[in-house]
This record gives C-alpha cells, sequence and structure tokens, in this order.
C-alpha cells in the first residue's frame, strides 16, 4: 500500500465536489425544516431532478438549461408535497415518504431512454493566473459554478435567516405557526415557498449527481444521498454552517476512502464504505449536543381554525 | 366618559352549526376601560378578534372615530391603532425579546435601535426587561411584558387584552393595573376580557355581558356587586359552593421530605417537600404554573416512582408504586391537561371510563373488558355531573372543555376515592360548571376522603379548601389555614413578583 499517492490539494478538491450535492439539498431542507415543515421527500426530489436535469441537458446540449430543469423537476415534485401538506393537511412524514417512492419510480421511468447517454461537459471556472496558483488555485479557483453556488446558498441563507425580516418570520413560522398566524403572518404561503425552494435546490443537487459527480444516467443513482442530508440538517443543529461542515466531512471521508481503497490499505472494503456515514454522524452528535433545538412547529399540521 | 372611539353594530358571525355573535353593539369611548364579560363559549374571542381583523363578520358594521371600519387583517387593524394582547400562543420562546417584539411590529426599526426603545417604553410604563434575552426563559408575568410592550410601542389608541391576568401573582396583577390606570390616563382605551369579577371591578369603567353571542347587559362595575355580573353571565341565580362542618380524620395522606426531578427539561424539580391532609380535609395548593404543580401532581399520580417513605398513604409508604396499585390502594388522581391527560381525546367516553375506573370499578376480569359495565359507569358520571353530551359513545374530543372536565373529575369522585388529588380542575371552565365541581369535591371532603386541590385561581381555593399552601420553584410552604388569610400573605407565600420589583409608575 502507499499512502503518500494520495495528493491532499486533490483531495480538498474533490471533497468539495462529492459534497455538493448533500450540501445543496442539506441546505433546502434546512431552510424548509426552519419553516417548521418535515420533508422526507428529499432523495425523491433529488433524483427527480436529477433525470429532468439530465434530459434537458441531453436534449439541448447545454448544463445551464439542465440544472435549471433539474431545479423546476424538484421544485415541480415538491409541488405535490405542498398540496398534501398544506391543502390536504395530511401527515408530513407519510407524505415524504411517498414523495421519495414517487420520485424512485417517476425518474426511472423517464429515464428509460437515457441509459449509456454522455450528458454535455460543464466549465470549470478558469480564472487564468489565479486558477493556476498552487494549492488554493485547484482548491478556490478551479471548480465548477454550481460548487461555488452552494457555498453562495449556504452564506444567504445563513445571513437570510440572521439579519433579515424575511429570515425572522420564516423562523417565526416554524417555531409557532398558530402565533405567527395569530400577528397575521401568512402561515401557508410562506410554508409553500420554503417548500418550493427546498424541492429546487435538492432538484439541484441531484443534477450534480447526474450531470458532473457521475456523468450518466442509471436508475436510482441519488443511492441515499437525499437521507444523508436529511441527517445532516438534524445533526447540524439547523445551522448553516454546520451544514456546510457536515457536507465537506462527509465529501472528504469518501473521498478519503476510495483513495484509501485505491492505495490498497489493508481494511477491508465495507468498513472504509460505511465510514464516511460512520464518522459524520459521530462528529455531528457530538457537535449537536448543545441547546439549539429543532424548530418547535416542526413537523405539526398547521390548519387556521381559530 | 369622552368621545367615542370604537363604535360596533349588529356584528353576527355564524361558524357551521353555532352562531358565535349575534347583533352585538356596543359602544367603547377614548380613554375607556372596557370590560367584556362572559362565560366560555359566550362569543368574546370571537368578537375581539374581529375587531382584530383575525375574522371578518358576517354581517354588521365598526366605526373607529367616525369613519367606517372593517379591517381585513391584523396588520390593517394596527395600522388604524388598534394593539392586542393575546391569552395565549402568540410568543415565540426560541426568539428573543427584540425578535418577538419586531414581528408584531409593520415597520420595525432596525434591532439596535428596538432595543434601544424597548428599554425606554419599558422603563416609562414600569414594566423593566431585557430585549436580548430569549422568551422561553422568561416567567409568565415577564412574558406578558414583552406583548404588551410590543402594543405599546405601536402607539395604540385601542389596547384589548385577553384574559390577562390568569397567569400572574398578586402582587403582579397590581403591577399591570398601575400600567393600565397609567394607559388609560394618556388617552389610550383598553377593552380586557376577564371572568375575574373582582379585577374588573377594581379596573373597569365600564362592563359589556355577553352570553351566547349577544350582548344581554351593560353595567358599571364600581356600581355592581361581582354576583350580579355573575348572575348577568350565566344567566340563572348562581349556587355558592356550601361548607358542611366537618370532622377531621386521622392523616391520610403524607409527603415526607420528597424530591424528585422533573421529568422535563423546562419542569421544575420538587424538593423537600412536606404535606399532611387529614380525611375530610380540603388542602389547596396554589403557585403560579410552573412551579411544581405538575410534578407534584405526578409524584402523587405514581407517574414519577420516588422512595419508598417519601410518600405515605394512611401511614404505609407508597412512593414506589405505579398509578394502578395507587389506585387499588384509594388515591385517586386528575391531571390538569384534560385532551392527553386526564382524558384520551380520540377514546370514547365509555373507554375513558374504562382506562381509569377498571381497577376499582371491577371493569376486567382476568384481561377481559367488561364493556357493559364501563358503559354503565359513563352513563352514571354522565347523569351525575351534568355532562352535556349526546352520549357515552361521543369522543373525548367533541365535548367542550367545562364539559369534558366534569366528566374528568366525576370519572375519579365517583370512584370512591380515599384520597383525590385534582390540578386546576376548573381552569377554563364557566362559572356554573365551575361551581359544580367544586361543590363536589366538598361533598367528597365531606364524606371523609382527603382532597388535594392544586390550583392557580386564588378565589377557588379560599372558597373550598381549609388550608393553605404555595408551591414556588419546586419548595411547598408551610401550609397555613384559609380562613383570615390575606391577599398580601398569600402573594408572599407565592415568592411575591418573583424578582420583578414593583416598579415606580410615574
Amino acid at each position: 500500500m502507499d499512502i503518500s499517492s494520495i495528493n491532499p490539494v486533490l483531495l480538498i478538491a474533490s471533497l468539495m465536489v462529492a459534497a455538493t450535492p448533500i450540501l445543496l439539498a442539506a441546505i433546502g431542507e434546512l431552510v424548509v425544516e426552519k419553516a417548521g415543515v418535515l420533508n422526507l421527500g428529499v432523495e425523491g426530489m433529488m433524483i427527480t431532478g436529477a433525470i429532468a436535469g439530465f434530459a434537458a441537458a441531453v436534449e439541448t446540449g447545454s448544463p445551464f438549461v439542465g440544472f435549471v430543469a433539474a431545479a423546476a423537476g424538484g421544485a415541480a415534485l415538491s409541488m405535490l408535497f405542498v398540496l398534501l401538506t398544506q391543502f390536504a393537511l395530511a401527515n408530513h412524514v407519510a407524505s415524504g415518504l411517498a414523495l421519495t417512492l414517487f420520485g424512485l419510480g417517476l425518474s426511472a421511468l423517464i429515464g428509460q431512454s437515457y441509459g449509456g447517454v454522455k450528458p454535455p461537459p460543464i466549465g470549470k471556472l478558469d480564472l487564468g493566473p489565479l486558477s493556476d496558483l498552487p494549492v488554493i488555485g485547484p482548491i478556490l479557483f478551479s471548480q465548477d459554478l454550481v460548487v461555488y453556488l452552494g457555498i453562495a446558498l449556504v452564506a444567504a441563507v445563513w445571513a437570510l435567516l440572521k439579519f433579515t425580516r424575511a429570515g425572522l418570520v420564516l423562523r417565526a413560522v416554524g417555531e409557532s405557526h398558530d402565533a405567527a398566524h395569530a400577528l397575521g403572518y401568512k402561515v401557508v404561503r410562506i410554508r409553500i415557498l420554503a417548500i418550493l425552494f427546498g424541492g429546487a435546490c435538492a432538484g439541484l443537487g441531484g443534477a450534480y449527481i447526474s450531470l458532473v459527480r457521475v456523468p450518466q444516467w442509471t436508475d436510482g443513482m441519488t443511492a441515499g444521498v437525499g437521507w444523508i442530508a436529511l441527517a445532516l440538517v438534524v445533526f447540524a443543529s439547523w445551522r448553516p454552517w454546520r451544514v456546510l461542515l457536515g457536507a465537506y466531512l462527509f465529501g472528504g471521508i469518501t473521498v478519503l476512502q476510495l483513495n484509501l481503497q485505491a492505495a490498497g490499505v489493508a481494511i477491508p472494503v465495507e468498513y472504509l464504505a460505511m465510514s464516511p456515514y460512520i464518522i459524520t454522524i459521530v462528529v455531528l452528535v457530538i457537535l449537536s449536543a448543545d441547546k439549539n433545538k429543532a424548530p418547535a412547529s416542526l413537523g405539526r399540521i398547521f390548519h387556521a381554525s381559530q | 366618559m369622552s368621545e367615542t372611539l370604537l363604535s360596533i353594530r349588529g356584528l353576527t358571525k355564524a361558524y357551521p352549526g353555532v352562531v358565535a355573535n349575534s347583533d352585538v353593539s356596543f359602544d367603547i369611548g377614548a380613554g375607556e376601560v372596557h370590560a367584556l364579560l362572559g362565560e366560555n363559549g359566550a362569543g368574546k374571542s370571537t368578537l375581539v378578534k374581529m375587531i382584530y381583523g383575525l375574522v371578518k363578520p358576517d354581517s354588521g358594521a365598526m366605526t373607529l372615530r367616525g369613519a367606517p371600519y372593517a379591517p381585513a387583517e391584523p396588520r390593517a387593524a394596527r395600522a388604524d391603532g388598534i394593539a392586542m394582547v393575546f391569552q395565549h400562543f402568540s410568543l415565540f420562546d426560541a426568539l428573543n425579546v427584540a425578535e418577538n417584539i419586531a414581528l408584531g411590529m409593520e415597520n420595525p426599526p432596525p434591532m439596535r435601535d428596538l432595543a434601544r426603545r424597548i428599554r425606554e417604553v419599558s422603563e416609562t410604563y414600569g414594566l423593566p426587561l431585557d430585549p436580548f434575552r430569549t422568551v422561553g426563559d422568561l416567567s409568565a408575568g415577564e412574558r406578558q411584558r414583552v406583548e404588551i410592550i410590543r402594543c405599546l410601542l405601536q402607539d395604540p389608541k385601542l389596547l384589548i387584552m385577553d384574559e390577562p391576568t390568569s397567569v400572574l401573582t398578586p402582587q403582579e396583577v397590581e403591577i399591570l393595573f398601575k400600567t393600565l390606570t397609567k394607559l388609560s390616563a394618556e388617552g389610550t382605551a383598553i377593552l380586557y376580557i376577564s371572568h375575574k369579577l373582582e379585577e374588573i371591578r377594581t379596573l373597569c369603567d365600564h362592563a359589556t355581558v355577553l352570553r351566547l353571542g349577544k350582548v344581554v347587559g351593560e353595567c358599571v362595575p364600581r356600581e355592581s356587586t361581582a354576583r350580579e355580573m355573575a348572575e348577568l353571565m350565566v344567566g340563572t341565580t348562581l349556587q355558592t359552593p356550601t361548607r358542611a362542618g366537618r370532622e377531621l380524620g386521622p392523616v391520610a395522606l403524607a409527603l415526607r421530605g420528597l424530591s424528585a426531578a422533573s421529568p422535563s427539561q423546562f419542569g421544575t424539580s420538587l424538593k423537600n417537600v412536606h404535606l399532611e391532609v387529614k380525611q375530610g380535609e380540603v388542602l389547596g395548593i396554589g403557585g403560579v404554573a410552573g412551579n411544581g404543580q405538575d410534578e407534584l401532581l405526578a409524584v402523587l399520580s405514581g407517574e414519577i416512582p420516588t422512595d419508598e417513605g417519601a410518600v405515605e398513604l394512611k401511614g404505609a409508604g407508597i412512593g414506589r408504586l405505579g398509578p394502578a396499585e395507587r389506585r387499588r390502594l384509594g388515591l385517586l388522581t386528575a391531571p390538569e391537561e384534560r385532551l392527553g391527560h386526564a382524558a384520551a381525546p380520540d377514546m370514547s367516553l365509555t373507554e375513558n371510563a374504562m382506562l381509569t375506573g377498571s381497577v376499582r370499578e371491577g371493569l376486567e376480569r382476568r384481561g377481559f373488558l367488561k364493556w357493559a359495565a364501563a358503559q354503565d359507569f359513563a352513563e352514571k358520571i354522565i347523569k351525575a355531573f351534568d355532562v352535556r353530551t349526546p352520549g357515552p359513545d361521543n369522543a373525548a374530543r367533541s365535548l367542550s372543555g367545562g364539559n369534558l372536565q366534569k366528566f374528568v373529575i366525576g370519572r375519579e369522585v365517583l370512584q370512591r376515592p380515599d384520597v383525590l388529588v385534582v390540578n386546576q380542575p376548573t381552569w377554563g371552565v364557566d362559572a356554573s360548571a365551575a361551581a359544580a365541581i367544586r361543590q363536589a369535591l366538598l361533598d367528597l371532603a365531606a364524606s371523609g376522603a382527603a382532597v388535594i386541590c392544586i390550583s392557580q385561581d386564588l378565589d377557588e381555593l379560599m372558597e373550598i379548601a381549609d388550608r393553605f399552601a404555595a408551591l414556588n420553584e419546586g419548595r411547598l410552604s408551610e401550609p397555613r389555614p384559609t380562613t383570615g388569610l390575606t391577599v398580601d400573605e398569600i402573594g408572599l407565600m407565592m415568592g411575591g413578583a418573583h424578582g420583578m420589583e414593583v416598579a415606580a409608575v410615574g
């Protein structure tokens, strides 16, 4: 075995790529849960975004159109969740599970004719001399645009929740929908917008898998990333920067264990393969042992009866 | 009084199956403290929600300072100078004071300016408050200050207060009344909803009484007696519970140096609680909510096990026994929360009767349930306690609060307990049902049972209890005979103003 064959700069650069799908899906779900909605359909919205983005990119030849279509596809599927939970007042958990199952089936149906097709490649940022800098060049200045979009979204969500009135209202709705309603805020409208945002983010994350990470289409290719994103939101105590940390930790260990496998380390592959899940969860459980609590109205059904 | 501020003419609002308000008319003058009186379900809440723009009236009109007034949403009402302090659910526990206040404002200034204004206003009105504290950590009195200051920052012309004193100690009530009097002197009208008649008599200039959605009378509270107003509310002559002279027997239940940690994170742990209740005695336990009442009930019911000797029933240690064994031995309890703790909301009354009655009423044999006997028992409760329901097959949830409370208390009383512990037996129950429940508790004591009544309603405790003790931060004060106890002494037993200094209102 030869651990020295692992290049730390490439490792960091590629962990950012590996973490982006989880990051996008998790930051979207964080906004949804901050509004008091528990959408377990992340996996379903991701895979729908993955096929919608893949199909659109292949048909138009433009990865950009692909990502827009992925966001639209994820949001469209989340609209189904909106109808179930916000209008039919169905249980959030059951609706979310149904959404995941539905998304997996729908994507397999749409994806039938896309097996073995290659999507158009996505361009990387090239800032000339900046991108050529040693160490920080490959890490900071030559990723594809979606990686930066993910980080920008985290920063934007953090700033929105912390500094703006819109963020305060969103948190208020998630904290006590009855109180927010009594003060005259449109609980259902705010939640719908949050759910659609979460769906669009999950769709983007899914398309990043099918267009960039694994540039091809196979059924069920999100392979549980949506569930990891859900767990990440909880263990990150609903804090945006911790979501970023958790996603990078998960991505980092995923990439590292692949490298270790390639280097022929004498640890059974199964242990290496499970390590990202275990380490991410252990670290975040330890971090989440503070008093930061879930939004108090999370998963509760709101009906303006008074 | 001075000119009319808000005039209400013929407001009507019907919900499917029930008319909440029918042709309600009255006027509120500028700077007037106007009381809105009525039992539960009389339509007070619907009426103020129409004024605040949360509910649209079916017909009728309002005029504000002579101009037509029809708020489409609370925002519009606030813009017109109408503010409301809610009875419950309008604060966000996880947010801080300033954030909570910003949420109730139209165009809040930046946080730093807002914090400064909160400090200014709160000191002007004698309600000191730190803008950056998390609301979840505040006491009930401080939470109410947050709501009042939220309203005051908008410079309201009419302040609506829905049952503001139900969670306050007497000292805190005094501070609140000083603030309200000052506001009214500055020209702010106050619409004050309560069913505590003595408060209304001290504070209010005028009262409108609602019954079943209609205005049934008006009066000047200072010139009426509490009894007259109560009878106007209820529509019948009120039966005051009567206490028969009774002999006290030996000690039925004793707590000896009981300490217990609270199972919930925000609960209060009990610390070294001693008490004794004799047969035939009613012990009243007061205190502001959240000072260990729920924990005390749980310790007595057997939900929280303790040391064997810490709880003694008729001299025998029962601290380790669970609720079913304690019921068998004659210690029965009725917790505060009707839906979900005292009764299973979606189960029928028969099933609910089975749930606590199976042991003492012999409703099960070798694990098989005797449904016919349970139904008879449920019907017996319904009949004896005048529970208004179509029958025992109805779900507990479908009953109104007062009726379900009568059922829950009746279910325990009819099991002939040796010791009965009740928590908030008449919370949210209208005057006539409350009187019936209190009478049942007194009758039970007269028949030789020991009764512990935990309540935040001091008038209730003074009416039925022989001795009074107060819970404060998990500690129980020395019980004292209720006869001759003054409000000030009770307030001190309850922990005074809970660290809230009686601020000078000037």
